[in-house]
Protein backbone atom coordinates (compact mmCIF):
# COMPACT_ATOMS: atom_id res chain seq x y z
CA UNK A 1 0.00 0.00 0.00
CA UNK A 2 1.25 3.33 -1.20
CA UNK A 3 0.65 6.40 0.93
CA UNK A 4 0.90 9.97 -0.69
CA UNK A 5 -0.08 13.09 0.49
CA UNK A 6 0.33 14.95 -3.11
CA UNK A 7 -2.80 14.26 -5.68
CA UNK A 8 -0.77 11.76 -7.12
CA UNK A 9 1.89 8.72 -6.96
CA UNK A 10 5.05 9.84 -8.31
CA UNK A 11 5.98 7.78 -11.34
CA UNK A 12 2.68 5.91 -11.64
CA UNK A 13 -0.11 6.35 -13.19
CA UNK A 14 -3.50 6.14 -11.66
CA UNK A 15 -6.00 3.71 -13.07
CA UNK A 16 -8.91 3.73 -11.06
CA UNK A 17 -10.60 6.45 -8.01
CA UNK A 18 -12.39 4.80 -5.14
CA UNK A 19 -13.36 7.91 -3.12
CA UNK A 20 -12.64 9.10 0.02
CA UNK A 21 -11.43 6.43 2.69
CA UNK A 22 -10.71 7.27 6.26
CA UNK A 23 -9.90 6.49 9.52
CA UNK A 24 -10.19 7.35 13.55
CA UNK A 25 -9.42 6.42 17.31
CA UNK A 26 -10.37 8.27 20.22
CA UNK A 27 -7.73 8.16 22.90
CA UNK A 28 -7.57 8.67 26.66
CA UNK A 29 -3.98 9.32 27.84
CA UNK A 30 -3.47 6.88 30.93
CA UNK A 31 -2.71 8.08 34.72
CA UNK A 32 0.99 6.84 34.88
CA UNK A 33 1.74 9.12 31.86
CA UNK A 34 -0.18 11.50 33.00
CA UNK A 35 1.04 12.03 36.31
CA UNK A 36 4.41 11.87 35.03
CA UNK A 37 3.44 14.61 32.37
CA UNK A 38 2.16 16.76 35.49
CA UNK A 39 5.77 16.50 36.65
CA UNK A 40 7.49 17.69 33.73
CA UNK A 41 5.16 20.38 33.01
CA UNK A 42 7.18 22.13 36.24
CA UNK A 43 10.27 22.32 34.19
CA UNK A 44 8.86 22.56 30.68
CA UNK A 45 10.47 20.43 27.40
CA UNK A 46 9.08 17.27 25.64
CA UNK A 47 6.66 15.33 27.58
CA UNK A 48 7.46 12.00 25.63
CA UNK A 49 4.86 9.72 27.15
CA UNK A 50 2.05 12.22 25.16
CA UNK A 51 4.35 11.65 21.97
CA UNK A 52 4.57 8.13 22.03
CA UNK A 53 1.06 7.84 22.49
CA UNK A 54 -0.34 10.60 19.65
CA UNK A 55 2.16 8.51 17.50
CA UNK A 56 0.41 5.21 18.07
CA UNK A 57 -2.82 6.05 17.64
CA UNK A 58 -2.21 8.03 14.52
CA UNK A 59 -0.67 4.72 13.32
CA UNK A 60 -4.04 3.38 14.32
CA UNK A 61 -6.03 5.96 11.94
CA UNK A 62 -4.01 5.16 9.40
CA UNK A 63 -4.05 1.63 9.98
CA UNK A 64 -8.03 2.01 9.73
CA UNK A 65 -7.69 3.94 6.54
CA UNK A 66 -5.50 1.61 4.71
CA UNK A 67 -8.02 -1.73 5.37
CA UNK A 68 -10.82 0.42 3.87
CA UNK A 69 -8.57 1.48 0.72
CA UNK A 70 -7.95 -1.89 0.40
CA UNK A 71 -11.58 -3.41 0.94
CA UNK A 72 -12.16 -0.89 -1.61
CA UNK A 73 -10.09 -2.84 -4.11
CA UNK A 74 -7.71 0.24 -4.07
CA UNK A 75 -3.80 0.27 -3.86
CA UNK A 76 -2.89 3.57 -2.88
CA UNK A 77 -4.10 6.58 -1.01
CA UNK A 78 -3.36 9.64 -1.95
CA UNK A 79 -3.98 13.08 -0.97
CA UNK A 80 -3.87 12.29 2.89
CA UNK A 81 -4.55 14.83 5.57
CA UNK A 82 -4.36 14.34 9.16
CA UNK A 83 -6.60 16.37 11.62
CA UNK A 84 -6.42 15.96 15.67
CA UNK A 85 -9.13 17.69 17.77
CA UNK A 86 -9.82 17.30 21.80
CA UNK A 87 -13.32 15.88 22.54
CA UNK A 88 -13.02 16.13 26.24
CA UNK A 89 -10.53 16.77 28.62
CA UNK A 90 -7.85 14.84 28.76
CA UNK A 91 -8.79 12.60 24.91
CA UNK A 92 -8.08 13.73 21.61
CA UNK A 93 -9.20 12.28 18.13
CA UNK A 94 -6.93 11.67 15.34
CA UNK A 95 -8.15 11.39 12.49
CA UNK A 96 -6.94 10.59 8.92
CA UNK A 97 -8.67 10.98 5.60
CA UNK A 98 -7.57 10.56 1.92
CA UNK A 99 -8.60 9.21 -1.69
CA UNK A 100 -8.36 5.32 -2.39
CA UNK A 101 -6.98 5.07 -6.11
CA UNK A 102 -5.87 1.80 -7.85
CA UNK A 103 -2.53 2.55 -9.72
CA UNK A 104 -0.58 1.04 -12.13
CA UNK B 1 12.36 32.53 60.73
CA UNK B 2 11.30 29.01 60.77
CA UNK B 3 7.44 30.16 61.84
CA UNK B 4 7.36 32.87 59.23
CA UNK B 5 8.43 30.54 56.32
CA UNK B 6 5.57 27.77 58.07
CA UNK B 7 2.96 30.91 57.68
CA UNK B 8 3.79 31.55 54.36
CA UNK B 9 3.88 28.06 53.13
CA UNK B 10 2.09 28.41 49.90
CA UNK B 11 4.19 31.33 48.76
CA UNK B 12 7.17 29.52 49.64
CA UNK B 13 5.92 26.87 47.63
CA UNK B 14 4.96 28.91 45.01
CA UNK B 15 8.16 30.24 44.58
CA UNK B 16 10.32 27.60 44.90
CA UNK B 17 8.59 26.16 41.43
CA UNK B 18 9.27 29.16 40.31
CA UNK B 19 12.46 29.10 40.60
CA UNK B 20 12.94 25.55 39.77
CA UNK B 21 11.18 25.94 36.52
CA UNK B 22 12.74 28.69 35.56
CA UNK B 23 16.38 27.41 35.94
CA UNK B 24 15.44 23.81 34.65
CA UNK B 25 13.19 25.03 31.87
CA UNK B 26 15.75 28.07 30.32
CA UNK B 27 18.47 24.92 30.80
CA UNK B 28 16.45 22.52 28.95
CA UNK B 29 15.15 25.06 26.26
CA UNK B 30 18.88 25.90 25.51
CA UNK B 31 20.10 22.48 25.02
CA UNK B 32 17.91 21.16 23.34
CA UNK B 33 17.95 24.75 20.84
CA UNK B 34 21.37 23.42 20.21
CA UNK B 35 20.32 20.07 19.04
CA UNK B 36 18.22 20.92 16.99
CA UNK B 37 20.46 24.22 15.32
CA UNK B 38 22.92 20.95 15.05
CA UNK B 39 20.41 18.55 13.56
CA UNK B 40 19.02 21.06 10.93
CA UNK B 41 22.30 21.49 9.97
CA UNK B 42 23.31 17.77 9.21
CA UNK B 43 20.06 17.29 7.30
CA UNK B 44 20.15 20.64 5.15
CA UNK B 45 20.68 18.79 2.09
CA UNK B 46 18.04 17.27 2.19
CA UNK B 47 15.44 18.79 0.52
CA UNK B 48 12.02 20.02 2.17
CA UNK B 49 9.48 21.98 -0.04
CA UNK B 50 5.47 22.40 0.32
CA UNK B 51 4.72 22.28 -3.18
CA UNK B 52 3.32 19.23 -4.93
CA UNK B 53 5.64 18.97 -7.92
CA UNK B 54 5.43 16.56 -10.77
CA UNK B 55 8.86 13.93 -11.69
CA UNK B 56 9.32 12.94 -15.68
CA UNK B 57 8.31 9.26 -16.60
CA UNK B 58 10.98 6.25 -15.00
CA UNK B 59 12.73 9.17 -12.83
CA UNK B 60 11.31 8.02 -9.38
CA UNK B 61 11.81 4.92 -7.53
CA UNK B 62 9.46 4.81 -5.06
CA UNK B 63 7.56 7.65 -2.91
CA UNK B 64 5.66 7.06 0.66
CA UNK B 65 4.14 9.41 3.48
CA UNK B 66 6.37 10.67 6.25
CA UNK B 67 5.53 12.00 9.61
CA UNK B 68 7.33 13.20 12.66
CA UNK B 69 5.44 14.51 16.03
CA UNK B 70 6.63 16.37 18.99
CA UNK B 71 4.88 17.35 22.64
CA UNK B 72 6.73 20.14 23.94
CA UNK B 73 5.36 21.86 27.08
CA UNK B 74 6.39 25.41 29.18
CA UNK B 75 7.49 25.74 32.06
CA UNK B 76 5.80 26.54 35.41
CA UNK B 77 8.00 30.22 35.31
CA UNK B 78 6.59 30.73 31.52
CA UNK B 79 3.35 30.05 32.28
CA UNK B 80 3.10 32.18 35.14
CA UNK B 81 4.37 34.90 32.55
CA UNK B 82 2.37 34.81 30.03
CA UNK B 83 -0.99 34.29 32.67
CA UNK B 84 0.88 38.22 33.40
CA UNK B 85 0.55 38.79 29.91
CA UNK B 86 -3.02 38.17 29.75
CA UNK B 87 -4.00 41.00 31.73
CA UNK B 88 -1.95 43.48 29.49
CA UNK B 89 -2.11 41.71 26.12
CA UNK B 90 0.58 41.71 23.66
CA UNK B 91 3.38 39.80 22.28
CA UNK B 92 3.82 36.41 24.45
CA UNK B 93 6.96 35.55 24.17
CA UNK B 94 7.34 32.95 26.38
CA UNK B 95 4.94 31.19 24.39
CA UNK B 96 6.62 31.58 20.86
CA UNK B 97 9.56 29.64 21.55
CA UNK B 98 7.27 26.93 22.77
CA UNK B 99 5.87 26.69 19.52
CA UNK B 100 8.81 27.57 17.20
CA UNK B 101 11.00 24.59 19.38
CA UNK B 102 7.68 22.30 18.80
CA UNK B 103 7.50 22.97 14.80
CA UNK B 104 11.67 22.66 14.35
CA UNK B 105 11.47 19.35 16.31
CA UNK B 106 8.51 17.75 14.52
CA UNK B 107 10.38 18.56 11.04
CA UNK B 108 13.11 16.91 11.96
CA UNK B 109 11.78 13.83 13.04
CA UNK B 110 10.13 14.18 9.77
CA UNK B 111 13.07 14.50 8.06
CA UNK B 112 15.27 11.88 9.51
CA UNK B 113 12.61 9.12 9.04
CA UNK B 114 12.73 10.14 5.59
CA UNK B 115 16.51 10.42 5.24
CA UNK B 116 16.71 6.80 7.28
CA UNK B 117 14.28 5.29 3.77
CA UNK B 118 16.91 7.07 1.55
CA UNK B 119 14.34 9.95 0.59
CA UNK B 120 16.18 12.54 -1.31
CA UNK B 121 13.12 15.51 -0.86
CA UNK B 122 9.93 15.58 0.62
CA UNK B 123 7.40 17.26 -0.84
CA UNK B 124 3.90 18.82 -0.25
CA UNK B 125 4.92 19.28 4.05
CA UNK B 126 1.68 20.18 5.89
CA UNK B 127 1.99 21.10 9.47
CA UNK B 128 -0.59 20.84 11.98
CA UNK B 129 -0.14 22.50 15.52
CA UNK B 130 -2.75 21.00 17.77
CA UNK B 131 -3.42 21.46 21.73
CA UNK B 132 -4.41 18.36 23.63
CA UNK B 133 -6.31 17.28 26.48
CA UNK B 134 -7.09 20.95 27.13
CA UNK B 135 -10.03 23.06 26.39
CA UNK B 136 -10.29 27.15 26.39
CA UNK B 137 -12.94 26.98 29.27
CA UNK B 138 -10.38 24.78 31.56
CA UNK B 139 -7.96 26.61 33.60
CA UNK B 140 -5.87 23.92 35.13
CA UNK B 141 -5.08 22.41 31.26
CA UNK B 142 -1.71 21.95 30.64
CA UNK B 143 0.03 24.44 28.64
CA UNK B 144 1.40 22.30 25.79
CA UNK B 145 0.96 21.65 22.12
CA UNK B 146 1.37 18.99 19.90
CA UNK B 147 2.58 19.52 16.34
CA UNK B 148 2.29 17.37 13.57
CA UNK B 149 4.52 17.67 10.04
CA UNK B 150 4.22 15.33 7.38
CA UNK B 151 5.00 15.02 3.71
CA UNK B 152 5.15 12.59 1.10
CA UNK B 153 9.35 11.39 0.51
CA UNK B 154 10.87 10.56 -3.26
CA UNK B 155 13.40 8.32 -3.34
CA UNK B 156 14.88 9.17 -7.01
CA UNK B 157 16.45 5.67 -9.72
CA UNK B 158 20.74 6.87 -9.91
CA UNK B 159 20.68 8.32 -13.36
Amino acid sequence: MILTNIGSVPGKKIVEHFGIVSGSTVRAKHVGRDMMAGLKNLVGGELKGYTELLQESRNEATERMVAQARMLGGNAVINIRFATSSVAQGAAELFAYGTAVRIE
Amino acid sequence: MLEIVLQNLDLVIFLALMVIGYTAGSIAEKRHYASIEQRERELLRLMLVNASGSYPDGRVKSAFLVSGSAVISVDYFKRFLAMLRNLFGGRVRAYESLLDRSRREAILRMKEEARAKGAVMIMNMRLETSTIGTSDTSKNGIGCVETLAYGTAVVLNPQ
